[in-house]
């Protein structure tokens, strides 16, 4: 139940409703918990709300961090 | 998929792995409790605990919403379902948990109950307004990443004015239940907690500050991805070596400090803190749920309709309150993956796939604690 998934913002919509990108499945959703919802955020979607927003440089630190961990000891 | 794939490279993970290996000290017990079952599911599915050096241990947690749903408060929703003016809508898993009497609100529905799945509250507000002689009931259960949406269906009913619409709330709250846990007299020794991913992205790392002081154990709030899951047993590995007890964020990219303020708002408004709650597992815990705010009280199916609450006992031969609590695995229990199994779920713990016994059911390799 709370296996929520990344998803893309492909377009917004009136009423707090954005249309999300599934793996190229595109998804009618709320964006109303989200502040300043963007077209191509990437958000947290859970029971048909964004629950939060994905943060690209972050995952891009911790995606380097585990590259260097992973190397570090394969070496 | 983006933002899954990259956590989820083999290669990287056996590497991840071997450095994990390096920084445990031989001798030393890492005993480590996943408190999510979004977090038991991939430990089982990714086979992680193989990859794991012997001294590490995950323990499973209570955090899985349907799995700490007290039977008692089923009954009641299966007592609204059987009302001819009722119709209950809930989540899919919820709808099978066992109950008294052999019933479900599946079973419920056989006998010709109104009740309905949803995948949202969205469609539970429109069941509500489509059928405007039936009082429509959403029963509510989850943990704080499944609460503002109901929040948000609570101001939107208000909005509407949509009279024949409630919650039944059984919304339950994660740091409370960590620190009872820990409090308990028959407590399960832990070293250390991987945090909840989504949950922190609603509440934010603050709220676990104080479990972490008080009861002296390190919090990593990890993501649900398997990388995810080993770079948070290397940050515990290494805050436990060093006699370190903080909260950090591995899942960085989707939690901060303070949260998701706006969801956190909408809850507040709507909601307020029980002085008691009991869960499945582990009985009666104070402050760690949540019931509809007075404000709302027009929406609050527990006093629209009169729903005494009973204690029922689970199952004599079920194992899942000292599942929850960390103190058995599943393979402990004599009727897993026997009498009971998925389709045919005898407790709470088997029902969904965060569920522990259904998650060691489903990926059968994981097989941590086995007599070796
Ligand atoms: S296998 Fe079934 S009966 Fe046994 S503990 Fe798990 S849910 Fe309960």
């Amino acid at each position: 139940m709370c296996l929520a998934m990344p998803v893309r913002i492909s377009q917004l919509l009136p009423d707090d409703m954005a249309v999300v990108d599934m793996d190229g499945v595109s998804r009618e959703v709320s964006v109303a918990l989200i502040d300043a919802p963007q077209e191509g955020d990437y958000v947290i979607l859970h029971v048909g709300y964004a629950i939060g927003k994905l943060d690209a440089e972050e995952a891009a630190r911790t995606l380097a961090l585990m590259d260097q961990l992973a190397a570090g000891e394969q070496a | 998929m983006k933002y899954v794939d990259e956590f989820r490279r083999g290669d990287i993970a056996r590497g991840m792995a071997a450095h994990i290996r390096t920084l445990v000290q031989p001798g030393r017990q890492y005993r480590l409790m996943e408190f999510c079952g979004g977090h038991t599911h991939a430990i089982a599915r990714y086979g992680l605990t193989g990859l794991l050096p012997e001294n590490i241990r995950l323990i499973h947690g209570p955090g899985c919403p349907v799995c700490v749903l007290p039977i008692g408060r089923v009954d009641s929703a299966i007592e609204l379902a059987l009302r001819p003016d009722v119709i209950l809508c809930s989540y899919g898993d919820t709808l099978r948990v066992p109950a008294s009497n052999k019933m479900s609100l599946y079973q419920a529905r056989a006998k010709g109950a109104d009740v309905r799945m949803v995948y949202s509250t969205k469609d539970a507000l429109q069941i509500a307004r489509d059928n405007p002689h039936k009082q429509v009931v959403f029963f509510a259960i989850g943990f704080e990443t499944t609460t503002p949406p109901t929040a948000l269906a609570l101001l939107q009913a208000r909005q509407e004015k949509l009279a024949n619409f409630s919650v039944f709330c059984n919304h339950v709250l994660t740091p409370p239940a960590m620190r009872h846990l820990l409090a308990a007299g028959d407590a399960v020794e832990l070293d250390g907690f991987i945090g909840p991913s989504h949950v922190s992205t609603v509440i934010g790392s603050a709220p676990y500050a104080a479990v972490a002081t008080e009861f002296a154990k390190p919090v990593v709030i990890a993501g649900f991805e398997p990388l995810d899951v080993l770079q948070a047993v290397a940050m515990l590995v290494e805050q436990i070596n060093a006699g370190r007890t903080e909260v950090e964020t591995q899942f960085s990219r989707a939690v901060t400090l303070q949260g998701n303020d706006k969801a956190r708002e909408r809850v507040a408004q709507t909601m307020t803190l029980r002085d008691s709650f009991e869960w499945r597992g582990l009985g009666q815990v104070p402050h760690s749920a949540l019931a509809i705010h007075p404000d709302f009280a027009e929406f609050d199916a527990e006093l629209r309709f009169t729903l005494p609450y009973r204690h029922v006992a689970d199952h004599k031969a079920c194992e899942c309150a000292a599942i929850l609590r960390g103190q058995k695995q599943p393979q402990d229990c004599k009727v897993f993956g026997i009498v009971c199994t998925p389709d045919n779920p005898l407790g709470s713990c088997m029902v969904s796939s965060e569920g522990a016994c259904a998650a060691h059911y489903h990926y059968g390799r994981f097989v941590q604690g086995a007599t070796a």
